[in-house]
C-alpha cells in the first residue's frame, strides 16, 4: 500500500527545505513549485493537469499576504495541500443503492485494469454489508474470462450468472431478470476490458447500459497508468457518462498520479483503492487523506478505521480499562500483537503514521519472523510471570530462553519492549496520537 | 585531474556554453523556447519522463549547434534521429533449443502474449511447448489453453495453486521427451515490490537453469503502452532479480505511445524485442525502432 509514497518523499523534501527557512522570496516559491511540478510530472500526472494545478498554487503562494506571513513554508503546504483535495474530490463518495431493486454495478475498463478481480473484492465488501450480490459474466470475448470470474465469485461466496459466448447485452438483461427472480438485491456486471478507440465494443457498452440502466458505472484503471489516463477516461466518460473510478494496483510502488488527472478531467469521484491480490483488499478512496498522503501528513484516518475493523469494541474497551487500572500484561501485549498482524502488513501501517521518515521506513522493515519469536518467548512464560513480569528473574529467563529457542538477549529485550508499549499506550491514553507522533521512530515491539 | 586542467575545462565549457547561447539567440526566431517546450511537451505526454525527456532536448540542443541546424523540422528530425539511436539494440539471434519466459506485473498481457509468441514460433515451423506456470490467477491455465488451441501447440498444466517451478520442471522434461526446439513459460502477474514473488520467479529460472543448461534462455518483462513512469521501477527490478533480456510492449494499439520505453533505455539500456498490436494471433511483431519512434513523434 505504498499509495502516492513516493510523491509525499519528494514533497516532504521540497518543504523540509521550505520549512527551514523565515521568510520565501518570490524566487523561493517558483523554485519550489517547480519542484512540485517534477514531482508530479514523475508520478504520472497529466502534463496539462500539472500545468494549471502549479498555476494554481503558485498565483495563490504568491499573493501579498503568504508573504507577510510568518511560516510562509506553512502556508504553501496548506494552499498545496487544499488544491490537491480540490482536485481529487473532497470527501469519500460512497456507492449508490437504487430505489428500485435490484441495483446494478457495471463495470469497465481497458484490457488487464483489474475487472474481474475487483467485481470479487465488491462483492466481499457488499456482502459484509448485508447485500445478496449476483455476479453477471458479460466478458464473451476474453478466454477463461467466465471460468475466471467463476472462480472469483467462488473465492467471494456469491453467484456467477452465465450464458456463455453469447451477446452481452442479452446476458446483463437476463441476469437482472434472474436477480429479481433468486432475491438478489445487487448485480455486478463484469464487462470485458476494451480499448476506449474500438468503436464497435464501445458500443456494446453502450448498448448494456441501456438495456439494464445500471446504478452506476464504474471505469476500473491500472494506477500505474501513465498521461493516457485522461484519454482513456475521457472517452470513457464521453461515451457512457461513468458515474465513478475505482483505481487497482496500488499496493505496487506506483506513485498514481493517474489518479489525480482522471478526477480533473472527468470530474467523476474515485470511489475505491485496490490494494492487493486478496479478496478484502478493498478500501475507500479518501481524497482528503490521500492528499494528506502526498504531502507526507500520513493517513492516521485510515490506521484507525483498520484498527477499528482488527479489534472489536469489547476488546477495545477492556484493553482501556486495563490501562487505567495499569494492568496491562504480556498476556494482553500477545493479543495486541496479533490483532495488529489482522490489521495487515506492518510496514503497511507504519507508512500511515504521520511524522515518520519515510526514508527511514524504507530501511526498518519490520520482521514479521520477530512477532512469531515474541509469541513463542511469551507463550514460555508461567501465567504469574504474564501477569507481574517483574518476578522474572535470570534464572527464569534462562529456562524461558531454552523454552521458546531464543537467546536470553532476546527475552530481555522482550521485557523492554513491553515496559515501552505499556508507557507508550499510557501517554496515548492521555495526550491521544500527539504522544504517538513524539515518540520519533516507530513502534516499541 | 591538476588544477590548471580543472580551470582550463571549467573554461571551455563556459566558452561552449555561452558560444551555444549565443547561436541559440541568433536562431532564436526558429529554435525557441517555445520550439523547445513545445518539443518538451510532446515528449512528456508520450510517458517518456522526465529525466530522459531533458536529456534528448540537451542533446538535441547541443547537436542542432553542433551540426548548425536553424529549421524546426531539420531539429526535430535530428530528434528522431537520436531517439531511434537510443533504442535501437542489436538482439542476438535465437538458438534452439530456446527457452523463453516472461515475467511482468499483473494485467499486462502476458498470457496473450505467450499465445502469440507460441503461434510465432509455430509458423516458423519450430516445435513448441508452453508450461503454465501462472498457477495463481483464476483460470489462467484456462486461458492459455485457448491459446494453445489456437496456436496448435501442447500446454503443459498443473492445478491452481501448483509450484509454478514444478511445471517448468515438467514443461522442460516433456520437451526433451519430445525434442522440442522452443519452450515458453507464462508467469503469474507479479509487482515488483513483492519480495516473495520475486524469489518464486528466481525459483523458476534456477529450475531451467539447472535442467536445461545448453537452452538459450530469454526472459522478457511485459510491459504495457499505457504504463507511466513505473515501468521504470518495473524494469530496474525486474532486470536486478532475474536478468532481463529485453521488454515485450504490449497494448501499441491504444493510444498510450509507451514512450517510458525510452526512459527504461536510458537507465537500465533495456531494449524492446516484440511490441503487441492488437487482439489477434499474429499481432505481435518484431520491434521496429524507426517505426515506434515516427509512431511517437
Amino acid at each position: 500500500m505504498a499509495l502516492f509514497e513516493s510523491l509525499s518523499d519528494r514533497m516532504n523534501h521540497i518543504f523540509s527545505k521550505l520549512r527551514n527557512r523565515g521568510k520565501l522570496t518570490e524566487l523561493e516559491i517558483k523554485q519550489a513549485m517547480r519542484e512540485i511540478r517534477v514531482a508530479l510530472l514523475e508520478a504520472d500526472v497529466n502534463y496539462q493537469v500539472v500545468k494549471d494545478f502549479t498555476a494554481k498554487v503558485s498565483e495563490k503562494a504568491l499573493g501579498e499576504d503568504i508573504l507577510k506571513s510568518l511560516t510562509p513554508a506553512q502556508q504553501i503546504v496548506k494552499i498545496v495541500n487544499d488544491e490537491l483535495c480540490a482536485l481529487m474530490g473532497s470527501t469519500h463518495q460512497k456507492l449508490a443503492v437504487s430505489d428500485r431493486q435490484p441495483t446494478v454495478y457495471m463495470m469497465c475498463g481497458l484490457q488487464g485494469a483489474g475487472k474481474t478481480t475487483m467485481c470479487g473484492k465488491l462483492v466481499a465488501y457488499l456482502k459484509k454489508q448485508g447485500k445478496k450480490v449476483l455476479l453477471a459474466a458479460c466478458d464473451v470475448y476474453r478466454p477463461a474470462a467466465i471460468q475466471q470470474l467463476k472462480v472469483v465469485g467462488k473465492k467471494a461466496g456469491t453467484e456467477v450468472f452465465e450464458m456463455g459466448q453469447i451477446d452481452p447485452v442479452k446476458i446483463a438483461k437476463s441476469s437482472i431478470e434472474f436477480a429479481l427472480k433468486n432475491g438478489y438485491d445487487t448485480v455486478i456486471i463484469d464487462t470485458a476490458g476494451r480499448l476506449h478507440i474500438d468503436e464497435a465494443l464501445m458500443n456494446e457498452l453502450v448498448n448494456v447500459k441501456k438495456a439494464v440502466n445500471p446504478t452506476e458505472i464504474l471505469l476500473v484503471v491500472d494506477s500505474m497508468t501513465g498521461q493516457d489516463a485522461v484519454t482513456v477516461a475521457d472517452t470513457f466518460n464521453k461515451t457512457l457518462d461513468i458515474t465513478g473510478v475505482i483505481m487497482t494496483k496500488l499496493d505496487g510502488d506506483t506513485r498514481g498520479g493517474a489518479a489525480l488527472s482522471i478526477k480533473a478531467v472527468t470530474g467523476k469521484p474515485i470511489k475505491f483503492n485496490g490494494t492487493g491480490e486478496k479478496m478484502e483488499d478493498l478500501e475507500p478512496f479518501h481524497p482528503e487523506r490521500m492528499a494528506s498522503r502526498i504531502l507526507g501528513m500520513g493517513d492516521v484516518l485510515t490506521l484507525i478505521e483498520k484498527a477499528q475493523d482488527a479489534i472489536s469494541q469489547e476488546e477495545a474497551l477492556a484493553l482501556q480499562k486495563k490501562l487505567k487500572e495499569n494492568s496491562f500484561t504480556l498476556d494482553d501485549y500477545l493479543k495486541q500483537l496479533e490483532s495488529m498482524k489482522k490489521m495487515g502488513n506492518l510496514q503497511d501501517m507504519m507508512s500511515m503514521i504521520p511524522g515518520l521518515n519515510r526514508s527511514q521506513l524504507k530501511d526498518a522493515k519490520v520482521d514479521e519472523n520477530q512477532i512469531k519469536h515474541t509469541k513463542a518467548i511469551i507463550q514460555s512464560m508461567t501465567m504469574k510471570e504474564r501477569r507481574n513480569p517483574d518476578v522474572i528473574k535470570s534464572s527464569q529467563k534462562k529456562r524461558i530462553a531454552k523454552g521458546s529457542g531464543t537467546t536470553i538477549q532476546e527475552v530481555n529485550q522482550l521485557l523492554k519492549q513491553f515496559e515501552l508499549t505499556k508507557d507508550m499506550m499510557a501517554r496515548m491514553q492521555k495526550g491521544g496520537m500527539k504522544a504517538l507522533r513524539n515518540m520519533n521512530g516507530g513502534f516499541p515491539f | 585531474m591538476g588544477f590548471f586542467k580543472k580551470i582550463a575545462e571549467g573554461i571551455k565549457k563556459t566558452k561552449d556554453a555561452f558560444s551555444k547561447k549565443l547561436f541559440f539567440a541568433f536562431s532564436a526566431r526558429e529554435l525557441d523556447d517555445e520550439f523547445y517546450e513545445s518539443l518538451e511537451e510532446a515528449l512528456l505526454t508520450a510517458d517518456v519522463g522526465l529525466t530522459a525527456t531533458e536529456n534528448l532536448i540537451e542533446e538535441l540542443k547541443d547537436r542542432a549547434f553542433k551540426e548548425k541546424i536553424k529549421k524546426p523540422e531539420d531539429a526535430k528530425e535530428l530528434l528522431r534521429k537520436i531517439m531511434i539511436e537510443d533504442i535501437d539494440y542489436d538482439v542476438p539471434e535465437y538458438e534452439y533449443p530456446l527457452v523463453i519466459l516472461l515475467s511482468g506485473v499483473n494485467g499486462v498481457g502476458k498470457t496473450t502474449a505467450v499465445g502469440k509468441l507460441a503461434h510465432m514460433f509455430k509458423e516458423q515451423g519450430k516445435s513448441v511447448v508452453v508450461a503454465a506456470a501462472d498457477t495463481f490467477r483464476a483460470a489462467a491455465s484456462e486461458q492459455l489453453e485457448v491459446w494453445g488451441e489456437r496456436a496448435g501447440v501442447r500446454v503443459i498444466r498443473h492445478n491452481e495453486g501448483a509450484d509454478p517451478a514444478a511445471v517448468v520442471f515438467d514443461a522442460i522434461s516433456s520437451a526433451k521427451a519430445r525434442g522440442n526446439d522452443v519452450i515458453l513459460v507464462d508467469t503469474a502477474g507479479r509487482l515488483h515490490n513483492k519480495k516473495n514473488l520475486m524469489a518464486e520467479l528466481q525459483k523458476i529460472c534456477r529450475v531451467v537453469d539447472r535442467e536445461l543448461p545448453e537452452a538459450d534462455f530469454r526472459k522478457y518483462l511485459v510491459l504495457d503502452a499505457t504504463t507511466g513512469q513505473n515501468a521504470v521501477s518495473q524494469a530496474q527490478i525486474f532486470s536486478e532479480d532475474i536478468e532481463t533480456d529485453g521488454i515485450i510492449l504490449t497494448k501499441l494499439d491504444g493510444t498510450a505511445k509507451g514512450g517510458v520505453v525510452l526512459a527504461i533505455s536510458d537507465e537500465i539500456g533495456l531494449p524492446v524485442v516484440y511490441v503487441g498490436v492488437g487482439e489477434k494471433i499474429d499481432d505481435l511483431i518484431p520491434f521496429d525502432a524507426t517505426d515506434f519512434i515516427n509512431a511517437l513523434l
